[in-house]
């Protein structure tokens, strides 16, 4: 059924963007009536607010869509200030409104309660009630411990890339204990001298963050059903050892990478129905 | 209504003229006393003719040269306080004739030892729990301050002036806590960010009474503008209140990541705000019974068991009808930061907890994690 206004004429359809400014990419998602119709990523770069800019821009040239027919934009993440939008909101309750949209069974119960995050530079732990409200959460400290960024590091010592740590043989991963990104390099410098198997330490690589993440998760107070957002949780290997340390299973999407700039599209819609006069947001 | 703003205006500027009052002081032949924490009997300095000035402990530029006698892991309002004092930066210390120091930690109490070698620094043993045994402790350390500024200053210290003094220091407790009550109205007539310059204001007026009735003005103009209309804060914005360790300057950046992101700071209940002024010194005792009483029950985490502490924030969340708590917790502060975990179970509304350090390299973190925590209350 056609949505239509209280006059009964057919309602304008309500268009919005959300814009994810990440330290290493730009996540845009275009939505329609509270439906995902087109996204793009682009690397940040060293210009957050121009890459968050284009972005946007790119959605609504190859959608034809002119930005008066645009309702709302919200930006999120470490660059949300740099980029041009109607309202501005934290990467925490993004995170949790994209991980509802991406995790939801049926039509409306919310098939997450613990979040996992973790991008290039944060790693976050956020819990959720059962109607999916945010009522707690975590961030790691301003160090690199257990991020994306830690583990682009470590594939750069081993001479591999991020997508080789997810392609690893079921072996037994070697510990790697420092999770100081300075340290653990200089364990795996020590540890590959004396001949430890390459995959071997990959895999430890990544148990240190699922080490760490678990820490976050168990602080914040883990209930199930758990999801894995964010970059980083492309990785299968890393997915496979966090389920091991928590012994339940961690959802995942194909498209978790969006779940910050779903979240933001999502309340921009929110924002923008209630009221078209819509106040600006914290 | 610009009365207001003219009001913190001369407030603001008056702050940064505090060292050449102080220099002016000297100068007239006034001594100074130099004081680092809310245990300090001003009360006591004060009836020896003294100025108590609380000596500078919270900016970052003096803690590099501190590290080079003190470890790296310690809490930066120590590591600033010896710093300011190693590098001769802190105007206050360069002026003070003597500093009175407590052991209210660890850390504290062995950088005095290093501050000795400084400026004269005189220790007052405090107890960490509130018992009839521990007052009776703590008024004996208090008489034995006075003897020791009686010595070091040439003056003999009267019962009179102490009344003095003490009814005089409950003035200006009275005065603070009516300024701070403003804020239990809904939407606040204040912001945080103000009623912390205001602190800072009245900590660096040394007693002047004219300092004191600026104060009382901009009460009752906030009152009278706020009756008639006047908000300085959006109605949107989430109450929160402040607990954890001793503010200050570099410290502002959490409440700036606070009041920049939707909320409101409606109370600190912290040293520099509540927690040491919200009892008054009963005048009807004998006065240095009287003094001992009133400090040792200043409930910071140094005491064991500071249950009282607890019920205070419970109280304060009540009154100023707080929607959120957040407890500032100062890296290496073991007995705040430990304390943390009974916060949250007592506070009974949201509580996050940030341990920072006086750098400013976390600024954009709390803006997410603050913005995140005002998110949070829908």
């Amino acid at each position: 059924m056609e949505a239509r206004d209280r006059g009964g004429a057919p309602a304008r359809p309500l268009w919005t963007i959300g814009v994810d400014i990440g330290s290493v990419a730009v996540k845009a998602v275009l939505m329609r009536d509270g439906e995902w119709i087109d996204r793009r990523v682009a690397p940040t770069g060293w210009n957050p607010g121009e890459a968050g800019d284009e972005a946007c821009a790119e959605l609504l040239r190859r959608n034809a869509l002119d930005p008066e027919g645009l309702g709302r934009t919200v930006a999120t993440g470490y660059g949300r200030n740099a980029v041009k939008a109607d309202g501005r909101v934290t990467e925490i309750s993004c995170h949790a409104m994209g991980a509802r949209y991406l995790f939801r069974d049926g039509d409306e119960r919310c098939g997450v309660r613990t979040i996992l995050d973790i991008g290039g530079q944060d790693s976050k732990a956020i819990a959720l009630d059962r109607d999916g409200n945010v009522v707690n959460f975590l961030m790691n400290d301003k160090c690199a411990a257990g991020t994306g960024r830690f583990l682009q590091n470590m594939a750069m010592m081993l001479g591999c890339t991020l997508e080789d740590f997810s392609a690893l043989p079921d072996i037994e991963p070697h510990a790697v204990s420092s999770m100081c990104t300075v340290f653990a390099e200089s364990e795996v410098v020590g540890l590959l001298a004396r001949g430890v198997d390459k995959r071997a330490l990959s895999l430890g690589l990544l148990d240190s963050v699922a080490s760490r993440a678990e820490g976050m998760l168990r602080r914040v107070g883990l209930h199930e059903p758990v999801a894995f957002t964010g970059g980083v949780s492309r990785s299968r290997n890393l997915v496979g050892l966090l389920e091991r340390r928590l012994g339940c299973a961690v959802r995942v999407s194909p498209d978790s990478q969006f779940a910050g700039a779903l979240g933001a599209a999502l309340l921009a819609q929110k924002q923008a129905r209630r009221g078209r006069s819509a106040p600006e947001a914290r | 209504m610009h009365d207001i703003d003219t009001i913190l205006e001369t407030m603001r500027e008056a702050i940064p003229a505090g060292p050449v009052r102080i220099k002016e002081a000297v100068e007239a032949g006034r001594k100074v006393v130099g004081c680092y924490c809310a245990y300090t009997p001003y009360e006591v300095i004060r009836a020896a003719g003294a100025i108590p000035a609380v000596l500078c402990a919270t900016s970052e530029k003096p803690i590099a040269a501190a590290e080079e006698h003190l470890p790296r892991n310690l809490c930066p309002l120590i590591k600033a306080s010896y710093g300011f004092a190693l590098t001769d930066t802190c105007p206050y210390f360069h002026f003070c004739d003597l500093v009175v120091g407590e052991t209210t930690c660890d850390g504290k109490k062995k950088m005095y030892e290093l501050l000795n070698r400084l400026k004269p620094t005189y220790v007052m043993q405090l107890p960490q729990t509130v018992s009839e045994d521990a007052v009776e402790q703590w008024r004996v350390e208090i008489e034995r301050l006075a003897r020791r500024l009686e010595e070091a200053l040439g003056v003999t210290i009267t019962e009179e002036a102490l009344r003095r003094e003490i009814a005089w220091r409950n003035e200006e407790r009275r005065t603070m806590t009516e300024f701070y009550a403003l804020s239990r109205r809904n939407p606040a007539p204040i912001s945080g960010r103000d009623v912390h310059m205001v602190n800072e204001f009245f900590r660096l007026s040394f007693g002047d009474p004219e300092a004191l009735e600026l104060i009382r003005t901009l009460t009752l103009r906030l009152r009278e503008n706020y009756d008639a209309g006047e908000r300085r804060v959006s109605p949107d914005a989430r109450r929160i209140i402040v607990t954890g360790c001793p503010t200050g300057k570099s410290v502002e950046k959490v409440f700036d990541a606070i009041e920049e992101n939707g909320g409101v700071i409606v109370a600190f209940e912290n040293c520099g705000g509540i927690k040491p002024s919200y009892e008054l010194t009963d005048e009807s005792l004998p006065p240095y019974e009287a003094l001992a009483r009133k400090y040792l029950g200043i409930p910071c985490s140094c005491m064991t068991p500071n249950d009282k502490r607890l019920d205070l924030l419970e109280g304060l969340v009540g009154d100023y009808a707080a929607e959120g708590v957040v407890d500032l917790i100062l890296q290496a502060c073991h007995t705040y930061n430990v304390e943390t975990f009974q916060v949250h179970e007592r506070v009974g509304v949201p509580c996050i907890t940030v341990e920072t350090d006086y750098y400013q390299g976390d600024v954009e973190q709390l803006a997410t994690r603050m913005g995140a925590f005002v998110e949070m209350m829908g």
